[in-house]
């Protein structure tokens, strides 16, 4: 009777998660897509968000995040990053029209290490913290120390090399 | 007359900025700001500086002829001076973009065009 009980309850929780997440999607709706389309590379994109640090991929963020990020360029993370009118307008086109397509919440975080896929895929089990302070790897923002084709919106697990 | 003052200010700028890729249309139009002639010693200074605990340096290393890393990604950069890196100062849209960054990262303010001029000029001096 107990096992017949909690058997229910199980299946209930269960049903109830599968509900929940058709609703919103993975990751609490936070869910990235495709990280790059090869159909439309851009030029000024991989220029100009390649200077400072690799040109993320547009599909890592919802483009309501791209929108922020764009908007508050002369103070990107503690630097100026400011482009001409013309620059801005069309790379926050490209990342508008590339952004995360499961996107299902209405929160658009300006760091992509704040996204919930993000912090599922890199927890303490996936990731030991240790690997975050090694010198090759210095922040979670550095992509290509781990996936060496970040650069080209490659994130494939099976490519993944964990640096000593 | 603008067009007359370009043309001098190109005749005036010395043959080795021109072969060292610099753009002789970037010093010109500095120099058409600036009141006192461009001195190397005095971009060495501003390379140099610091501000509170960052400068030119953090990023560029303190040899402007060394391959560079930015401060917060790691990310390379290439050397500053055109002796070393062929590319750089060639491109004036490029040479502002970054002098609007740097100078608002660094000093927390736009640079003149004598700090601009005395900057290149001191990058140019580079052997």
């Amino acid at each position: 009777m107990k096992t017949t009980i909690f058997l229910i309850a199980a299946v209930s929780i269960l049903a109830g998660a599968a509900l929940a997440d058709d609703h919103v999607g993975q990751y609490g709706g936070e869910s990235r897509a495709k990280p790059l389309p090869t159909s439309k590379p851009n030029a000024t994109w991989r220029q100009e968000c390649g200077s400072c640090h690799i040109a993320y991929a547009p599909g890592l963020l919802p483009a309501e995040s791209w929108r922020k990020v764009m908007a508050g360029l002369d103070k990107h993370f503690g630097s100026d990053a400011s482009l001409t009118a013309q620059e801005n307008r069309a790379i926050t086109e490209f990342l508008v029209d590339n952004a995360a397509t499961r996107w299902r919440t209405p929160g658009a975080p300006l760091r992509i290490t704040e996204t919930a896929w993000f912090k599922r895929q890199h927890d303490g089990h996936e990731i030991r913290p240790e690997v975050w302070k090694r010198a090759s790897v210095k922040s979670p923002a550095n992509c290509a120390a781990c996936h060496p084709g970040a650069d080209k919106g490659d994130f494939e697990e099976d490519r993944i090399r964990i640096p000593r | 007359m603008k067009k007359l003052l370009f043309s001098l200010a190109l005749l005036a700028t010395p043959p080795v900025l021109a072969a060292a890729g610099v753009s002789a249309e970037l010093l010109a139009g500095y120099r058409a700001e600036a009141a006192k002639p461009f001195s190397a010693a005095q971009g060495e200074q501003l390379f140099r500086a610091r501000h509170g605990d960052i400068g030119c340096t953090s990023c560029h290393t303190d040899n402007a002829k060394s391959a560079g890393k930015h401060a917060q990604t790691g990310k390379s950069i290439e050397p500053l001076a055109p002796a070393a890196n062929p590319k750089r100062l060639s491109d004036p849209a490029k040479v502002e973009k970054w002098f609007k960054r740097n100078c608002n990262d660094v000093l927390k303010r736009a640079c003149t065009a004598q700090e601009k001029g005395d900057f290149v000029t001191y990058l140019v001096s580079i052997k």
